[in-house]
């Protein structure tokens, strides 16, 4: 493994705030779905939860451990290393403690209780969206370069995804709910890797049943192959281009 | 070894470095002085390649220094404010560098020795003190046995004993004819170090000479108190 990969790895698993989030996924996940006798419903605690947190966490750590690394990157960057490789072992690095955590906290108790397809799902959305808020702590914390700016557009990306898009979405379901704009909402939710998440996990459950007509056209494009590599594909983008972008201005970045 | 060519660099409207070309050779020891904001440390940074001038050149063994990073292993570099990974011990540091710089065998450990670096090899970053993490930063910047070092305010929190023994190290290291760039507040520090002197102001070099013209010209015996007079002179 590389060596700054590893250095910042060792470094961000002794961070209290990691090890806490870790515990406090386990404390979610273990309650979930030792408080439900049926593995589905704990499942739909759980996704609320995870959906939640999980985002919020991996966004405002990663940004606040990027700006306190400015100093440390300064010195690497006095080392004979290319700027890329700074940046994206910096990437990999914070990437990869934040799939540990999540995989220690929920997945193993995911894996015990709901060891289905369902479970499976569940545990790859939930690695993939801390991917993305990782991704996205980067672009806004090249994007300034006060800390407080940074961590203020973290905690409004965050709010808009989690928060702010569902209230979009519903405003724009009453407000046009006389038209036929079922296939509309399919595009829609593709522009929010959170909701993308949220219905790729409730399609694998039985309770979409219950969405009425949306829902089934959700489960005519989400549940076939084609649909879920195709959201797979765009939560892959979610996580790439955020990334390529705060790549490409920290390369002709003044430190 | 160093040539800056015409580099002029702005940070939105403010002219930070303005046309400055300067030569920098084998041997010398220069003490980059002048008041907060004149562009003493953005100077050093576009050397390093850590801030991009907006035109000119700079050549490090006459090879452009844009788009290459293999020059830098010739560079040791203390930085003003040395902040580390906070979970990670003195030695841990020192390693992951080393490990970094991994084709360089010759290491340099007499800075470490001196400031008995190894006996705090296990204590977490976060609870060093300034001065330690400046030990840490100096003990980096000369490990490599480089041929350019360059000291952003190397004896800035360092106590009187640190102090004497970094700037004892420095000398060491100009007489094996090293390239020695200092910037530094403290005049009084720089007497029995330093060859040459920039003086800048505003983004532009005021002056650049010798430690003897400078001492023959004014009269003085003492660094500061010929800076201080040259300086007036200037203001009339």
């Amino acid at each position: 493994m590389n060596k700054i990969v590893k250095f910042i790895l060792l470094d961000i698993l002794k961070n209290k705030i990691v090890v806490l989030y870790t515990l406090l996924l386990a404390v979610f996940s273990w309650s979930a779905f030792g408080m439900e006798d049926n593995s589905t419903k704990g499942i739909l605690t759980l996704l609320n939860l995870i959906l939640l947190t999980v985002p919020l966490i991996a966004i405002l750590f990663s940004t606040i451990y990027i700006y306190n690394s400015s100093e440390f990157i300064e010195l690497l960057l006095s080392q004979p290393i290319k700027r890329k490789k700074i940046w994206s072992s910096m990437f990999v690095g914070l990437i990869t403690s934040f799939i540990l955590a999540f995989t220690i906290g929920a997945g193993i108790p995911l894996l015990i209780y709901a060891p289905t397809n369902v479970g499976l799902m569940m545990f790859a959305i939930g690695i993939i969206i801390s991917a993305v808020f990782v991704s996205l702590a980067f672009l806004s914390s090249i994007l300034t370069r006060d800390k407080a700016k940074g961590i203020g557009i973290a905690v409004l990306l965050w709010m808009y995804f989690a928060l702010l898009f569902d209230a979009l979405v519903l405003f724009l379901t009453f407000q046009f709910g006389d038209y036929p704009i079922e296939k509309m909402m399919v595009g829609i939710t593709a522009t929010s890797p959170i909701d993308l998440a949220r219905i790729m996990v409730l399609l694998h459950l039985d309770v979409s049943a219950m969405m009425g007509y949306t829902g089934a056209i959700f489960k005519d494009f989400f549940g076939t192959p084609l649909g879920l590599s195709i959201a797979f594909a765009l939560l892959v983008l979610w996580i790439a281009i955020p990334y390529w972008i705060s790549l490409r201005l920290f390369k002709t970045r003044d430190l | 070894m160093i040539e800056l060519k015409n580099i002029s660099k702005n940070f939105g409207k403010l002219n930070v470095l303005n046309n400055i070309s300067l030569q920098f050779n084998k041997g010398e020891c220069i003490a980059l002085i002048g008041p907060n904001g004149c562009g003493k440390t953005t100077l050093i940074k576009s050397i390093l390649g850590m801030v991009l001038p907006n035109s000119g050149e700079i050549l490090f063994n006459n090879q452009n220094i844009l788009n290459s990073v293999e020059y830098r292993k010739n560079i040791g570099y203390m930085p003003q404010i040395g902040r580390y990974p906070e979970n990670m011990s003195i030695g841990q540091v020192i390693d992951t560098i080393r490990q970094i710089r991994m084709h360089e065998t010759a290491s340099d450990e007499e800075l470490m020795e001196q400031f008995k670096l190894p006996s705090l090899f296990d204590k977490k970053m976060h609870t060093l003190s300034g001065g330690t993490t400046q030990k840490v930063s100096a003990t980096i910047a000369f490990l490599f046995n480089p041929d350019v070092l360059i000291l952003d305010e190397p004896t800035a929190g360092l106590d009187p004993l640190a102090s004497e023994i970094l700037k004892e190290k420095i000398i060491r290291e100009k007489e094996k004819g090293k390239l020695i760039l200092i910037t530094s507040h403290l005049l009084s520090e720089l007497d029995d170090l330093i060859t040459h002197i920039i003086y800048m102001q505003d983004g532009t070099v005021v002056f650049h000479k010798h430690i003897n013209d400078i001492k023959r010209e004014t009269g003085e015996e003492r660094i500061s108190r010929s800076i201080a007079q040259i300086l007036r002179k200037q203001a009339v």
